[in-house]
């Protein structure tokens, strides 16, 4: 049972639960028109202390297009946090005029002090370079419906695998599924956390490897996951210039891969991906996008615990 | 020197020299009211220098700080004048406000009210998680800690 839960990070739910999650988004994407008032009278509060444009219009779009109304900021300098609120406070008061929160912040572990705040649902739509798991729904919603299964899957992640919030909840929530085995492309710099390492690979059992150079293991994957070199989290330009584009992605490159691999991005992107890959039918990165939506109208649902009320 | 012996009450034997104040303040006892010994720079056979702390009339301390900064430390319980209990020590699943995380990015340097929580991950290398930002640190039976409180 969803209902009244929180999702700070994909192991809050168990792969059933996810199922039933994606389940649901699928009965969306059939037919949206069943699902079109369920969130009548409910009001979702975004709480966007960093910039989004696909989370939050996804997230906002998702609450209309299920009926309900959506309140919030996008940018923290035009609320009460500019005053010095704590994410305490500034929750406890968002609980009493919303029913459900998603909240994007800086910092690591900010959704969990804002769930821990109130009774409210509360959903991390990213916090720093930690986590952010409904963009893992996103990404595993797209696998699933263009691939149909998720077990036995290699799978190559590229890029940003230190601060890469979508990485790290990716990685926890396929590390569940059978077979799936990771391969890890990034500068040594940018290394996955250890945390991840040992707390979801290791521990697990999960076959992963570790290299630098994405043209030597582009053949051997079905899903490449390409991620920007985020400006935002590194404290120090120079390191950020020297590493930003150390993977590019482009046609010439893909004719390295198999006929079928999937390219997948969270976006946004900036150089990692060539556009000369955008027409090329394994680029799945914009369908990623709409799934988004239609999993994050799931998951409103599901924690409002209004799944099937209309027309069941 | 002497430091009569306890009928009822708590003695904490073979802290390392030198952190006997400490351990009286990480146990939060109240020294208004109990009445407390500590013994600095004893001779300890085992170790050649040892702390040593009597608590009267209270056997009920929260030990679990003593297990992560001083896992060395014994614990004796005594009644009528006489051990009735060796504790030994073990190390807590669960910090509250003891460690602090140490990463910038934790909601935690900015948070100021939000309680430092950690998890322990594997007793054997010591490691324990942060709740929040999940990153994760070694504490080796350390007072000066530079992740403690």
């Amino acid at each position: 049972m969803l209902k009244g839960r929180s999702l700070l990070e994909p192991m809050d739910f168990t792969m059933d639960e996810f199922e039933e999650v994606f389940t649901l988004a699928e009965e969306i994407i059939a037919e949206p028109e069943r699902f079109r008032r369920v969130c009548d009278g409910k009001i979702l509060a975004t709480l966007f202390y960093e910039p989004s444009t696909r989370t939050r219009f996804s997230f906002e779009a998702a609450m209309l297009r299920l009926g309900g109304q959506v309140i919030g900021f996008s940018e923290p300098g035009a609320s009460s946090v500019a005053k010095g609120e704590s994410i305490a406070d500034t929750i406890r008061t968002v609980a009493c005029y919303s029913d459900i929160a998603v909240i994007r912040h800086p910092k690591e572990g900010a959704p969990r002090v804002a769930a821990s705040s109130t009774d409210m649902p509360v959903i991390n739509a990213g916090d720093g370079g930690h986590q952010h798991p409904t963009q893992t729904l996103t990404d595993l919603l797209t696998i699933r419906c263009e691939r149909g299964s998720f077990s036995n899957l290699a799978v190559g992640v590229c890029g940003d695998l230190k601060f890469g919030r979508t990485v790290h909840s990716l990685i926890k929530a396929l590390s569940r599924y059978e077979g799936v085995r990771f391969v890890l492309i990034s500068p040594e710099e940018l290394r996955i956390p250890d945390y991840v390492r040992k707390g979801d690979l290791v521990k697990n059992g999960v076959e992963f490897k570790e290299v630098e150079r994405m043209q030597e293991v582009l053949c051997e994957l079905d899903v490449l996951y390409m991620t920007r070199i985020q400006r935002e989290r590194f404290f120090n330009e120079a390191d950020y210039i020297r590493l930003k584009d150390s993977y590019i992605l482009d046609a010439e490159k893909m004719k390295l891969a198999k006929e079928t691999m999937m390219v997948m991005h969270p976006l946004p992107r900036v150089t990692e991906i060539a556009v000369d890959v955008d027409d090329d039918p394994r680029a799945y990165y914009f369908k990623q996008a709409k799934y988004g939506m239609y999993v994050r109208m799931a998951l409103i649902m599901s924690l409002l615990g209004l799944q099937g009320e209309e027309q069941r | 020197m002497i430091v009569d012996s306890i009928e009822y009450g708590i003695v904490i034997d073979h802290i390392t020299a030198g952190f006997g104040l400490a351990v009286i303040d990480q146990l939060a006892i109240d020294k208004r009211k109990n009445t407390i010994a500590c013994i600095m720079n004893a001779t300890s056979k085992k170790y050649g220098r040892k702390d040593l702390v009597k608590i009267v009339n209270v056997v009920d301390v929260d030990l679990a700080v003593l297990g992560l900064i001083d896992p060395n430390a014994t614990v004796n319980i005594i009644e009528g004048g006489v051990i009735k209990k060796k504790i030994n020590l073990k190390l807590p699943d669960k910090v509250v406000n003891v460690i602090k995380c140490k990463n910038p990015r934790c909601v935690t340097s900015v948070e100021a009210n939000a309680p430092h929580i950690f998890h322990l991950v594997d007793a054997e290398s010591r490691e324990y998680r942060c709740e929040y930002c999940d990153d994760l640190i070694t504490v080796k039976g350390d007072y000066g800690h530079e992740n403690l409180r």
